[in-house]
């Protein structure tokens, strides 16, 4: 079973294996026999910027589940740390609640409102502290949902396709803030996407899953702010989008690439 | 993808369908500024236009209350104009102007509000018992699979039992004073709040629950900040359903076996054929509804107003 607290990594650890935000090893989930994850293993060093791609159903959303608690049939060691945060693709704000009380949800104490509109300032969305849910726009309600995780400061950002629901405008703007959070919070974060250059943009280091466990991985060791005009850009990219099976050159598929 | 963009074919063979707007323009353009109101031949190329009416200009002007009002008092009109021509004869039914004196003597003389306050008790103690029971019920049915197990069986087989047929055995376990007009009136606001608040707690998104989960809310914050505001509307439904089944079972409880209430002092007025008294206690029922709903649309307008539901237009 998956045990939900952070095993603090002490010095008396051996010295290849440094801290990590988040370890995985030997992770199965089935759905009615069917391993969608099988025998993963995944380590994520403090801080560290991972984007996780995949084909439709390989299994990328159900580790994000796993790894946010929401999920608990499996086996496997899973750590995690204690204080983690998800923003899920539809921002799954309570329409009965305004949009600071949202914020606040699930905090432990009475918080105060000064707290959430900390919060929703570093996100740009003061000046809607007091809207309901239904008055936001796509964008806005997103970053209601991104305010809401970050409020409880997170060891571990998991965001499960948050841009996936925004135009493409919204989305690079969604992408930039993302980027400046994790930049100023220094949180790790686990992004799982569809997207190889939203992937190449933000992350530290992207992973393909593919048959249920981490076939490919690539350091993205550009320097930020990054562009996709770099030419190594288009590399990556290429390389990436071949492994998920996808030939960049002509857009065919290829279902063995990735394995 | 792009070709539904696609401009159209120059030299399409369609008749009347015809030629693309880039080219008929140019050709068009300097008229445009001189053509006057008067209508012209339009080419076919180029579409009607209709003004999209700004919804502010749309509006009725009529303040809402006053067409809310308008049907009762055109029916109260109809009314008067036939019992004033004689087609509706006062021994059938009496003339809007003889109940208004009729309710006003009874006002005076002090019957008409003891039987209100009488049934208002019945109503109010039977609605809130029955609130207690049918939202209980459908908490533990809702929230655990074991309760749904226990309670919704019973419960289903149960609300198909005509409460009003239970009167007579109600009389004999509970006599004959409040507590079978009561109890009545309890069953028969139970079901509908038990079944509504079932359904709104069943209905909450499982994507909101989920959410609430990664949030770190207990079980108990999930049910108090996800599972009952979600069962809010379903809850409220209920109440309308609920509030109208109580009056309904108060002028059965009051006409079998009451000494005292509305119902009492329509029994009394049929033994003496006084058409007017009764119409007299039936318009108390309609008002006393239409206050019970007015309380309920004020609830829903406080409690509800983060819905984005459509509100009519």
């Amino acid at each position: 079973m998956a045990t939900d607290v952070h095993r603090p990594v002490t010095t008396a650890s051996p010295t290849t294996q440094a801290a990590s935000a988040v370890r995985v090893e030997g992770l199965t989930r089935a759905f009615d026999g069917r391993a969608v994850i099988d025998r993963l293993d995944l380590d994520v060093r403090p801080g560290e910027f991972v984007a996780l791609l995949g084909r439709s159903g390989c299994g990328k959303s159900t580790l994000l589940r796993i790894l946010a608690g929401l999920d608990r049939d499996i086996e496997g060691t899973v750590l995690v740390p204690r204080r983690k945060a998800v923003a899920f693709q539809a921002p799954r704000l309570m329409p009965w609640k305004r949009v600071w009380r949202n914020v606040l949800l699930g905090l432990p104490g009475s918080p105060e409102r000064g707290l959430a509109e900390r919060a929703l300032e570093e996100v740009g969305l003061k000046h809607r502290t007091n809207a309901w849910p239904k008055t936001l726009s796509g964008g806005e309600a997103q970053r209601a949902s991104l305010a809401r995780a970050l409020v409880r400061e997170p060891d571990l950002l998991l965001l499960d396709e948050p841009f996936g629901a925004l135009d493409a405008l919204t989305r690079i703007k969604a992408q930039r803030l993302v980027d400046e959070l994790w930049q100023r919070r220094g949180c790790a974060v686990l992004l799982v996407t569809h997207d190889v250059e939203e992937a190449v943009l933000l992350a530290d280091r992207v992973l393909v899953m593919d048959a249920g466990v981490i076939a490919y991985e690539t350091e993205i060791d550009l320097d930020r702010p990054r562009g996709i005009s770099d030419p190594r850009f288009g590399e990556l990219r290429a390389e990436l989008l071949r492994r998920l099976g996808v030939d960049a050159d002509d857009g065919s598929a290829e279902t063995a690439a990735a394995a | 993808m792009s070709i539904s963009h696609a401009p159209p074919d120059p030299v399409s063979d369609i008749p009347g369908i015809s030629k693309s707007d880039d080219s008929a323009e140019p050709v068009e353009g300097p008229g445009a500024a001189t053509r006057s109101a008067e209508p012209e031949p339009v080419p076919a190329s180029e579409p009607e236009l209709v003004p999209i009416v700004p919804a502010s200009t749309r509006r009725a002007r009529v303040p809402r209350w006053l067409r809310r009002t308008s049907g009762p008092l055109a029916l109260l009109a109809l009314w008067q104009v036939l019992s004033s021509t004689g087609t509706l004869s006062a021994d059938i039914l009496a003339s809007p102007g003889t109940i208004a004196g009729v309710g006003r003597d009874l006002l005076a003389d002090g019957s008409l509000t003891s039987a209100m306050g009488v049934s208002l008790q019945r109503v109010a103690v039977g609605m809130l018992l029955g609130t207690l029971v049918g939202t209980s019920l459908a908490l533990v049915a809702g929230l655990f699979r074991v309760g749904e197990d226990l309670v919704d069986a019973s419960v289903q087989m149960l609300r198909t039992v005509p409460f009003v047929g239970l009167i007579p055995l109600f009389i004999i376990w509970f006599g004959i004073g409040e507590a079978p007009k009561v109890a009545i009136i309890t069953l028969g606001v139970s079901f509908p709040l038990y079944l509504n608040v079932y359904a709104g707690i069943r209905g909450v998104d499982s994507q909101l629950i989920e959410a609430g989960e990664s949030l770190g809310l207990s079980r108990w914050g999930l049910v108090r900040h996800v599972i009952l505001p979600g069962a809010l509307p379903g809850a409220m439904t209920g109440l309308r359903y609920s509030l109208g089944i109580a009056w309904l079972a108060l002028v059965f409880a009051e006409q079998i076996n009451a000494d005292s209430g509305i119902g009492f002092l329509m029994v009394q007025a049929r033994d003496f054929l006084r058409t007017d008294v009764i119409v007299v206690c039936l318009i108390v029922y309609a008002f006393l509804g239409l206050i019970a709903d007015f309380i309920v649309r004020t609830l829903e307008r406080l409690l509800l107003q983060w819905r984005p539901t459509f509100t009519g237009r």
